[in-house]
């Protein structure tokens, strides 16, 4: 072997040593949160942490429902807030946007991908909770789902927004001047060709936009009231839920465990392996998303 | 003092993740280095201290710290946040030489835990507060009590308008919390509904901006920002509390694994002495006796 071919390979293996040490480092945390995690799994019971609905650690109660409803719900109105937005940005800037604009509000976009989150927490805690809590609802304090949900969907919106512009911009140009040589207008082609073919990468955007969601954690403790109920709607509105309060997954984890010791402490981590578990999900199925691109024929 | 707690603790944290990495079989985080190594005796002390524990405690121990490392230019005091259960469990394990608690220690930590030396440093008094705009100025405890489990849900049910009470505590854990349940709260919960915040801090700001909102406070928050209410006609003040007419007050507690020996033994005698509890009042808590 001549030197040049020996560093190559020593190059090779110094990569292939970073690439596992990565691996290896996920797999760590994994087992160290599940090991954590089976003390609660065994006395309180997989069932009973998954489906109680009452979390008072200091009488011995351990239900996790209503912080799964929580993370749920506040993820659910993230995305409704948050997806027409930020659709409406990648299409702006893959179709519309002039190049001297789009240089301008890409940046803008990708800046608030670098705000750190306890800075949303804040801007939620003195702008958007006073103005949720005019709306008009007995109960209504502006901390809770609504004021958190839309704190979350700024947050993911540069996620979202950045992965469907890509999918869009990678549909091939043929079918965008095909299906206008055919005589369809401009918004014909963006909703019938150019949606449709980039719709995996717009699903995987939206699910990498949902994980995001799930594990904020010190922006949703500043604005959704950490209250441990399982949200109601106060008034006959259904939609009156958004104003319930509510707490996370990751909340409740960061909330307590200072504080945590022995069943606690372990029934925190096992709401961390349920956190796990639920991105986990996410992110394989935005993965296998990704891997279909049908007009790669 | 906070610059020394994060240069101390890179090392650990580093070595907590090797740890990890190498082999997944030692205990959870019990393994970072231990600190005190040379027993020092006789007049001249010099080493590390290790102080950790309840955040109520930590910003008095801080200013008390640096009094003692100023008389003892060889000693190092390291003061560490972490809650009251953190700092009972790293005095017990050893973790660390002196535990802080804001709160009664348990029966059931004394049980397990018979070495458990409890040295009470200060007491600090537990304001009820409302936000600014509610117009009732004074509760009995049972109303207290009846507001903080959720059973009293409009302020004109205690004298006060027609408003909707929102509760602010904090979380389960906290030993502001704890001391607030033994004091006020007897067997009741308090109400599922409220609005939980993990800190004190965090706890002001959120009443100052829920209009009926209301919740409890370490008198060293006491500012502008809230109103504090009279419990059965008595303010919330330190002569008051001093007295014992105010009677929401709870002890600020050290504890050791055992009797305390060289550095802190010395700090804690420094504590209890007068320069020491000179500096606790004007941290705005009560010195003992």
């Amino acid at each position: 072997m001549t030197g040049k071919k020996r560093l190559e390979s020593a190059v090779k293996y110094i990569f292939l040593f970073s690439a596992l040490m990565s691996i290896l480092i996920v797999v760590m945390i994994g087992i160290f949160t599940f090991r954590e995690a089976i003390p609660a799994f065994r006395e309180i019971g997989i069932i009973k942490l998954l489906t109680g609905t009452v979390w008072r650690p200091g009488q011995g109660q351990y239900g996790i429902l209503a912080m799964i409803a929580g993370s749920g719900l506040v993820t659910l109105g993230a995305v409704v807030i948050g997806v027409p937005l930020a659709l409406g940005c990648a299409i702006f800037l893959s179709e519309i946007a002039p190049p001297a604009v789009r240089s301008f509000v890409r940046p803008s976009i990708e800046l608030l991908a670098g705000i750190p989150s306890v800075v949303y927490g804040l801007f939620g805690m003195v702008v958007i909770v006073p103005l949720v809590r005019n709306i008009d609802v007995p109960g209504n304090t502006g901390f809770g789902l609504l004021s958190a949900s839309i704190v979350l969907a700024v947050m993911i919106l540069p996620t979202i927004s950045s992965v469907s512009e890509y999918a869009i911009r990678s549909v091939p140009k043929r079918f965008r001047e095909g299906s206008l040589a055919m005589g369809a207008t401009k918004w014909e082609t963006m909703t019938k060709v150019i949606l449709p073919g980039a719709r995996s990468g717009i699903m995987s955007a939206i699910i990498l936009g949902l994980g995001r969601a799930l594990g904020e954690t010190i922006a949703m403790i500043m604005v959704i009231g950490n209250s441990v109920i399982i949200p109601f709607a106060a008034s006959d509105n259904p939609l009156s839920i958004f104003l319930s309060r509510a707490r996370t997954l990751t909340g409740n984890i960061a909330v307590e465990i200072n504080y945590a010791t022995g069943l606690h402490e372990s029934a925190l981590f096992a709401t961390g392996v349920v956190l796990f578990a639920l991105i986990m999900i996410m992110n394989s199925s935005a993965r296998m998303l990704i891997g279909r691109k049908k007009w790669e024929k | 003092m906070h610059k020394k707690v994060v240069m101390k603790y890179a090392p650990i944290a580093l070595l907590g993740l090797l740890t990890v990495l190498g082999a997944c079989g030692a205990d959870s985080g019990n393994d970072a280095a231990p600190d005190e190594t040379v027993p020092v005796e006789d007049s001249s002390l010099s080493g590390e201290l290790n102080v950790v524990g309840s955040t109520t405690v930590q910003p008095v121990a801080e200013v008390l710290a640096e009094a003692f490392e100023a008389l003892e230019p060889d000693v190092i005091v390291f003061v560490q946040g972490g809650g009251s259960s953190v700092g009972v469990r790293s005095a017990v394990d050893g973790t660390a030489d002196i535990g802080m608690a804001s709160r009664e220690i348990k029966l059931s930590e004394l049980q397990e835990n018979p070495e458990l030396r409890i040295h009470t440093i200060a007491r600090d008094g537990i304001a009820i507060v409302t936000e600014i705009g509610v117009t009732v100025d004074n509760l009995s405890k049972e109303q207290i009590k009846g507001i903080f489990a959720g059973e009293i849900t409009n302020w004109n049910e205690a004298g006060g308008e027609n408003l909707v009470i929102t509760v602010v505590a904090r979380e389960e854990g906290s030993g502001t919390r704890a001391a607030f349940e033994e004091l006020v709260m007897d067997d009741a919960l308090i109400t599922g509904n409220a609005i939980l915040q993990p800190s004190n801090g965090a706890v002001r700001t959120s009443i100052s901006v829920i209009p009926g909102a209301i919740g409890f406070l370490s008198f060293g928050y006491l500012d502008d920002q809230t109103k504090p209410l009279a419990v059965d006609g008595v303010l919330p003040t330190e002569e008051f509390a001093a007295s014992g007419s105010y009677t929401i007050v709870r002890p600020l507690n050290m504890v050791t694994n055992g009797n305390p020996e060289g550095i802190a033994a010395a700090f804690l005698e420094f504590i209890k002495s007068e320069d020491g509890q000179a500096i606790v009042a004007s941290e705005g808590y009560l010195p003992v006796n």
